[in-house]
């Protein structure tokens, strides 16, 4: 076995019980790296002489008598709007060009309190906003799967490291589906905590009543453990919930004989391809046949979540990417004759289309005189949509529905119709909207590409989320495939 | 009579006296080198995120208190949307449609008679920083110490009918604040800024005219003038037949004009919307309950009891309550000296002159209120003449010394002693006939000239008192 197949908690072992050191680690997914990534392209900057340092400092440490944490020496990749301290954070903006934050993101502050060794920040659609990676501003990332093909978005990115065995987990944003779709397009597992659980400080903001960071994991044991990490209030963030964590890990392995996963009707009709409504369906006879039972509901407002969210979303963001404005950090228009066009060059020259067209949309949705038609109209649905989840948790303990309509498409499929991109994320966004926690995992594939099942829970119960995608993957431990490098890497594409 | 109503309604902006930051923990102290005092939050930097401080919601609800508002017991920050580069979120985090406090008022004394003007909102709010132009026009530079100082919006209901009467509501509204102790309120610094919307109606008109907004005003005799200016201005436009054109201008205090800084047209559209990083506020009767036990009694309560437990006349009261700091040391001194008009005359006249002429507040002044009687004490007791106290007070103001000691060193202390005094008069009489003759042929001049002696020879220190009683009854016998 390579050492950069390793799972985090598999590397784990290993370090504590000193057969290797974290540096050997590093240095294999480094050379993965090297292998992979001129093809994958999931890195927009790659640490090396920093991840070097610490993952020495680290060993030094541990030969010195430290305590060795479920992820010390673990390399691990941060999606790019994530803040980390001198290093370059982008969002994969040109508006961000050279920006080196002064402070640190909280998660990833508490990445390194545990030792995880930093190797990279990844691409991402610009600013989160997209569901295939191609709208970043700087390059498109590959799916592992299928080069031909998207890995999703906006942590398309962090998902195709962690696919294709680049880094052994990376952490992603998802706004209304961000982690979830890219994760069940690149067949890892991809958790959105419940909004709240993660804090948010210096998560470079999209939209922040609805932001949240959460882990891209290759098991879901591993995922357990990252959010471990993760999760627990800061007082930095006044969003962050002051609720209890518990160890997610308590939850792996044990028997989910009796828990009650809701069916939603919506889930299976609203543009979802027969393949994947076929996959899904073993899915939830798998988790019959491991004893849990089924409950029949329905969620009526789902059809509005998505164009609720493209009122919401976009209008948070108008006012959160206002800031970009060339004067102070970033990149700026140089040749302008006044302030006026400083803003408008900059911001014409800085952003990509799918982010000017999200912010005259805010811009438009926040104006006077269409407040009330359109925000506010929005926010009320909103909260219909999550009076149906409260509603539906009344008679279940989860909800099982696929992650998204399709598999991966072929690049450029979508890009000319920005309608047809958002359906994407058609059943991720009703979970966000709501603020609750889900779970992508691979359970299953169509020719060749993975399906993900997604599995939402009660606000602030990842815990059940866990233990039943534990349960799954254990009885499905077939689905343990990998991408085919072999084809591709040696030049087959 | 102008067949013309004045309608104002004001917006003054507060700076919170708060050691940091409304949303970071940054320091708030005036006039530090430029961009020394700030930090990723407070310059809006990506991923950054606001987290209130208490202390700045408690002066807020403590202002409301202060104009008997209403504290909304759930309120919430809105994002008010601009672009402007001494506003680095673009943004600005304000207080929309649930303000702390609502539906106050305040009490002002206007022409001798009381009126109460209505306080529509109070409101918490951070504060912008500041662009310096370079000389030649060619750029601009910014500091963002000021970005994210807490700030306070106070809005008036349109209920002032004149300059004179906004120049008064703003004195009082700035004396209560400086009784809550929220804020320093100096408005040379622009911890106390002044906005005004003025129009002008027929009298008796239901309808309100056009207005105009006059912004930024850094002094009371800037509000007045500037609202004056521009009240004539709207009359006379209306008197020629125009019309008044909704604009914002800004008083020239060197053309002593007011000036077009934009007009309706140019008008922002804020596109306020609630701030999903900041989560809404409970203000809890708890927290009222806690901040009331702050709030202190007012001027305008002050003043009215200064009157009738002092028996002090209004003009007194009034002054004495001027500041809190005065009202304080005025009570302070009644408790250990009795007589309220004695204390109140030294306070205001003798002790305030000293301070003005130093340039000093009773908050650092030497002199304690322990000081003042132990001085009142002495003259009370005819230890010293009126003459003397004025100078021993001047002394103790200047060196810190107590009365006991200015009056021992400069050997000031008065002779009181019958013997002595009995002595020099005999002496007095015995060398000049000629006054005691006139004395005794009735002319009322003479005592005076043998008092004069008396002093002349004590230099100044026997007690007038006791000389003209030793005076008459030894000169009844010559
Ligand atoms: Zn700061």
């Amino acid at each position: 076995m390579n050492l950069y197949e390793l799972k985090v908690h598999e590397a784990h072992d290993l370090i504590k019980q000193k057969k290797i050191s974290c540096e050997e680690i590093l240095l294999g997914v480094l050379d993965r790296i090297e292998e992979v990534e001129g093809i994958v392209q999931g890195f927009v900057t790659v640490t090396r002489d920093y991840a070097l340092k610490k993952a020495r400092e680290t060993d030094k440490k541990i030969a010195l008598g430290r305590k060795v944490g479920p992820l010390t020496g673990i390399p691990f990749a941060l999606k790019d709007n994530m803040c980390s301290k001198d290093i370059l954070t982008t969002c994969s903006s040109k508006i961000l060009e050279g920006f080196k934050p002064p402070y640190n993101a909280t998660v990833f502050e508490r990445l390194e309190e545990q030792g995880a060794v930093l190797v990279g920040k990844t691409n991402m659609d610009e600013f989160a906003m997209g569901s295939s990676t191609e709208n970043s501003g700087l390059f498109a990332t590959k799916n592992p799967w299928d080069p031909s093909r998207v890995p999703g978005g906006s942590s398309g990115g962090s998902a195709a490291v962690v696919a294709s065995d680049q880094v052994p987990f990376a952490l992603g944003s998802d706004t209304g589906g961000s982690i979830r779709q890219p994760a069940s397009y690149c067949g890892v597992v991809g958790m959105k905590p419940t909004y709240g659980r993660v804090s948010r400080y210096g998560l470079v903001a999209f939209a922040s009543s609805l932001d949240q960071i959460g882990p891209l994991t290759k098991d879901v044991k591993d995922c357990a453990l990252v959010m471990n990490a993760i999760c627990g209030s800061d007082l930095k963030d006044s969003t962050s919930a002051p609720v209890d964590v518990p160890d997610f890990c308590s939850f792996i392995g044990k028997e989910v004989k009796g828990i009650r996963m809701g069916i939603a009707e919506e889930y299976f009709s609203l543009g979802i391809d027969d393949a994947v409504r076929n996959v899904i369906g073993k899915a939830i006879d798998n988790l019959e046949n491991l004893g849990m039972g089924k409950v029949e509901l329905s969620l009526p407002h789902t059809s509005y979540a998505l164009p609720a969210y493209y009122l919401v979303s976009p209008a948070e963001a108008s006012s959160n990417l206002s800031r970009y404005d060339g004067i102070r950090y970033g990149f700026r228009h140089e040749d302008s004759n006044n302030l006026l066009e400083t803003y408008q060059k900059t911001r014409s020259r800085g952003f990509g289309a799918e982010v000017k067209r999200r912010i005259m949309l805010g811009t438009y949705a926040l104006s006077s005189g269409y407040y009330d038609a359109y925000y506010l109209k929005a926010q009320k649905v909103r909260t219909l949509i999550k009076n149906d989840f409260d509603e539906a948790f009344k008679n279940c303990d989860v909800i099982v529905t696929p992650t998204a309509p399709t598999v991966s498409f072929k690049a450029g499929e979508n890009t000319q119709d920005p309608l047809q991109m958002y359906l994407n994320d058609v059943f991720t966004i009703p979970v966000s909207m709501s603020g609750l926690p889900a779970v992508s995992i691979p359970c299953g594939f169509i020719n060749g590409l993975p399906v993900g099942l997604q599995i939402i829970g009660k606000p602030f119960d990842e815990g059940t989320i866990l233990q039943v995608a534990d349960a799954f993957e254990q009885s499905r431990s077939f689905l343990n495939m990998k991408p085919n490098f072999g084809s591709f890497v040696r030049g087959g594409v | 009579m102008s067949k013309y109503e004045v309608v104002i309604g004001l917006e003054v902006h507060l700076e919170l006296g708060t050691k940091t930051k409304i949303f970071c923990s940054c320091p708030t102290t005036f006039g530090d080198e430029p961009n020394t005092q700030v930090c990723p939050v407070c310059l809006g930097l990506p991923g950054v995120l606001p987290v209130l401080n208490k202390r700045a919601l408690e002066f807020a609800v403590l202002t409301g208190l202060a104009l008997n508002c209403e504290i909304n017991s759930y309120s919430k920050f809105d994002r008010k949307n601009y672009f402007y580069p001494d506003l680095p979120k673009a943004y600005q985090i304000s207080q929309f449609d649930f303000p702390v406090g609502k539906n106050g008022y305040l009490k002002i004394q206007s022409n001798g008679e009381t009126r109460k003007i209505g306080i529509n909102r109070v409101h918490l709010e951070e504060d912008a920083g500041k662009l310096i132009h370079s000389n030649d026009g060619l750029f601009s530079l910014v500091d963002y110490n000021r970005t994210g100082v807490p700030l306070v919006e106070i809005v008036s209901e349109p209920d002032l009918r004149s300059a004179e009467e906004a120049r008064v509501f703003l004195e009082d509204l700035k004396k209560i604040l400086l009784y809550t102790g929220v804020s320093d309120c100096k408005m040379e610094e622009g911890s106390l800024r002044c906005d005004a919307n003025i129009s002008v109606r027929l009298k008796g008109e239901a309808e309100l005219g056009t207005k105009t907004e006059l912004k930024n005003m850094n002094s009371f005799k800037a509000v007045q003038k500037g609202l004056e200016f521009e009240v004539e201005r709207q009359i006379e436009r209306l008197e020629n037949g125009h019309r008044i054109v909704q604009e914002t201008l800004r008083w020239d205090e060197t053309k002593g004009e007011t000036v077009t800084m934009r007009s309706k047209e140019e008008a922002h559209d804020y596109r306020y919307f609630p701030d999903p990083d900041l989560v809404p506020m409970e203000i809890g009767v708890m927290m009222v309950e806690k901040v009331k036990k702050e709030l202190p009694e007012l001027p305008l309560e002050k003043k009215e009891r200064f009157v009738s437990q002092y028996c002090l006349s209004d003009y007194d009261a009034q002054v004495l309550t001027g500041t809190r700091e005065m009202a304080v040391f005025f009570e302070e001194c009644v408790k250990l000296f009795s007589e309220p008009k004695i204390v109140s005359n030294w306070v205001m006249g003798e002790l305030s002159m000293h301070m003005n002429a130093a340039g000093l507040d009773f908050c650092t002044i030497k002199v304690t209120p322990e000081d003042l009687v132990e001085m009142l004490e002495m003259l009370k007791q005819g230890k010293i003449s009126g003459k003397m106290a004025k100078d021993v007070l001047a002394e103790m103001f200047n060196s810190g010394k107590k009365a006991h000691q200015v009056v021992k060193e400069k050997g000031m202390e008065q002779i009181s002693d019958q013997g002595v005094l009995e002595e020099i008069i005999q002496e007095v009489i015995k060398t000049n006939p000629g006054p005691v003759a006139d004395y005794k042929a009735k002319k009322k001049k003479a005592l005076g000239f043998l008092v004069g002696q008396v002093m002349k020879s004590t230099g100044g220190s026997a007690n007038p008192q006791m000389v003209n009683e030793i005076l008459r009854d030894k000169l009844k016998n010559v």
